[in-house]
């Protein structure tokens, strides 16, 4: 991998973070009329709305807030929760660890799934497999998290089975039996899902792979099937595998957002949601933030992959 | 026309379009067909199973599932049909003068597209709806701005094809005003692939607008709303499955439909072929 890719890369990752940030900064406090009125209330008096136009510097012009926002963020200083009258940086920080693990922990079992599904749906097209794979895709690609999570909470945690706790979480650091036991079906919920889109992409990948030229030269050549699909076309089939997976990292922070409210587990997903309902600006701009460099970031990891992988992309 | 038979005879497209009609027969007729009140407590009968008086059982106050969601149907189907096309008409509109005009307000437009693109979508309906408040209107205008930007993505690399074509240059040296350009040369062969791509963003809106509504962000209790019906069903989950399971199944039934019509679309119109199109 050449520096100069690398540099034009992390250039334009320093670019698309800057621009999240100004949206992220522009939609959530500058598109209502004013904050301390969202706050307050609409009967809130003169006098109580400057003191906290004020205090949150909302009496300073645009420009200037989102100067001290960014200068701030970027000190990993995010302001006072209104809510809990806390700073908001260590909470976030200590909800996105929770939450970083129970996405690290779907997409591990979804690699270990969704990509030996689609390899054997891909080369034996049409068969049973096959069909089966695509019509359980089908669901699960048309399937809401909040609805696959409730059904799943209802059969799984219910009185009549049993198996798994409906909420709640506990440390890994405390008990890690317990702490992967209340993970069980948030992981499950989040895994299901992004199996349905990982595995169908696994599939039209192989399958397109199966019909080039190569495949065919290297089958012509006398090598054995198993050995072309494992040598040669499984490699050339995960290289847009990995952009799949690095874009489902978007549908896997929705689903993180679903699975926490409906699960009660305590990452940032929920401060999000709490956020929201709450009217709390600082958190809702810090987990906004963060989720959306995490995303940055996992297209960036997976733009890096491909070109070490791929040795023609760096001199495009 | 041809489109149509094509499409019946693609199994995918088929079974999408019969799924589609009869959504939106439901959506529009759903009050009439609906068997029972949908509002009404039948306080004898509260989580009772399917039967021949309630076809899909009943939730905690009695009422009827089947015809709760009949109702439901409209302002989930429909709100999503809505968002779709609010996405789809402001991103073909900015993709196509984006394409068309080039140089520095293509390069504003796409960076503009690639920030918020950068954002996931459900976050970013959630920030706006942050911003706006809670409403299904609100909601339904989220999800709008939020798909714009991808549909503005494929709006562009079509009219970037076909802004170099001869038909086009000849208009142009027609004199023809930059509207009618965009609105008569251009934009009428982008509708293929933003169709397929706005059949398949039904199922999508669909299921962001029960989940804002699930998050409690979107309709608004007494609506009959798939995703609020969930999200209120919580509070009684292990007594009966019903509540949970039927507009669960119905917002998947929905989804399934525009998918699989979608993809039967996408078959039948493939933009790249281009034989029906």
């Amino acid at each position: 991998m050449s520096a100069s890719f690398l540099l034009r890369r992390l250039a334009y990752l320093a670019l698309t973070a800057f621009l999240v940030s100004l949206i992220v900064f522009g939609v959530t406090q500058l598109l209502p009329a004013n904050a301390a009125t969202m706050i307050l209330g609409e009967y809130a008096t003169p006098e109580a709305l400057a003191a906290l136009n004020q205090r949150l510097g909302l009496d300073q012009p645009a420009i200037v807030q989102y100067g001290t926002w960014l200068g701030n963020a970027l000190q990993g200083d995010f302001g006072t929760s209104l809510r809990t009258s806390q700073p908001v940086g260590p909470s976030i920080m200590a909800a996105f660890g929770r939450s970083a693990i129970l996405a690290a922990l779907s997409l591990a079992v979804v690699c270990v799934i969704a990509i030996p599904l689609g390899v054997i749906a891909g080369t034996r097209r049409g068969g049973p497999a096959d069909l089966g794979l695509s019509v359980v895709s089908y669901l699960g690609v048309s399937l809401p998290e909040f609805v696959l999570a409730t059904l799943l909470l209802v059969w799984l945690a219910g009185p009549s089975v049993g198996l798994f706790p409906a909420s709640g979480y506990t440390p890994f650091s405390e008990d890690p039996l317990d702490a992967l036991h209340h993970m069980a079906l948030p992981v499950i919920t989040l895994a299901v899902i992004l199996t349905a889109h990982i595995s169908r992409m696994v599939r039209s990948e192989m399958v397109d792979t199966l019909q080039s030229d190569f495949v065919r030269a290297a089958r012509l050549r006398g090598l054995a099937k198993r050995q072309v699909i494992y040598n040669h076309a499984l490699r050339n089939s995960m290289l847009p595998a990995i952009t799949v997976i690095a874009l489902d990292v978007g549908y896997l922070i929705g689903g993180v957002i679903v699975v926490e409210e409906v699960f009660a587990f305590p990452g940032i997903g929920r401060q999000l949601i709490l956020a929201i309902q709450n009217r709390d600006l600082p958190m809702l701009q810090a987990g906004a933030l963060i989720m959306a460099l995490t995303y940055a970031l996992a297209n960036l990891a997976a733009d890096l992959a491909y070109a070490a992988l791929d040795k023609r992309i760096q001199y495009k | 026309m041809k489109t149509l038979r094509a499409l019946l005879r693609n199994p995918q497209g088929a079974a999408g379009l019969v799924l589609c009609t009869l959504v939106l027969f439901a959506a529009l007729f759903g009050p009439a067909i609906a068997p029972n009140d949908p509002e009404t407590f039948h306080f004898g009968a509260r989580f009772a199973g399917p039967s021949a008086e309630f076809p899909l059982g009943t939730d905690w106050y009695g009422r009827d599932l089947l015809s709760r969601v009949l109702v439901g149907a409209r302002s989930t189907v429909l709100l999503a049909l809505l968002a779709t096309f609010i996405g789809t008409v402001a991103g073909a509109l900015i993709g196509v003068v984006s394409g068309y005009l080039g140089g520095v307000m293509d390069e504003i437009l796409m960076r503009l597209t690639d920030a918020v693109m950068a954002i996931p979508s459900l976050l970013f309906a959630l920030m706006i709806l942050a911003a706006l408040g809670s409403s299904a209107l609100n909601a339904v205008l989220a999800i709008g701005i939020a798909f714009a930007p991808g549909m503005a993505r494929i709006a562009r690399s079509v009219t970037l094809q076909v802004r170099s074509l001869d038909y086009v240059a000849a208009a142009k040296a027609r004199g023809e005003s930059l509207p009618w350009i965009v609105g008569a040369e251009i934009l009428p062969n982008t509708i293929a692939p933003v169709i397929v791509e706005g059949t398949i963003r039904v199922a999508f809106a669909i299921m962001t607008l029960a989940t804002l509504s699930f998050l409690g962000l979107g309709a608004q209790p007494p609506s009959p709303e798939w995703g609020l019906m969930i999200a209120e069903a919580r509070d009684h989950l292990f007594r009966s499955p019903w509540p949970v399971a039927v507009p669960g199944a119905a917002i998947a039934l929905v989804a399934i439909g525009f998918n699989l019509l979608g993809d039967g679309l996408r078959d039948v119109l493939n933009p790249k072929t281009g034989d029906h199109a």
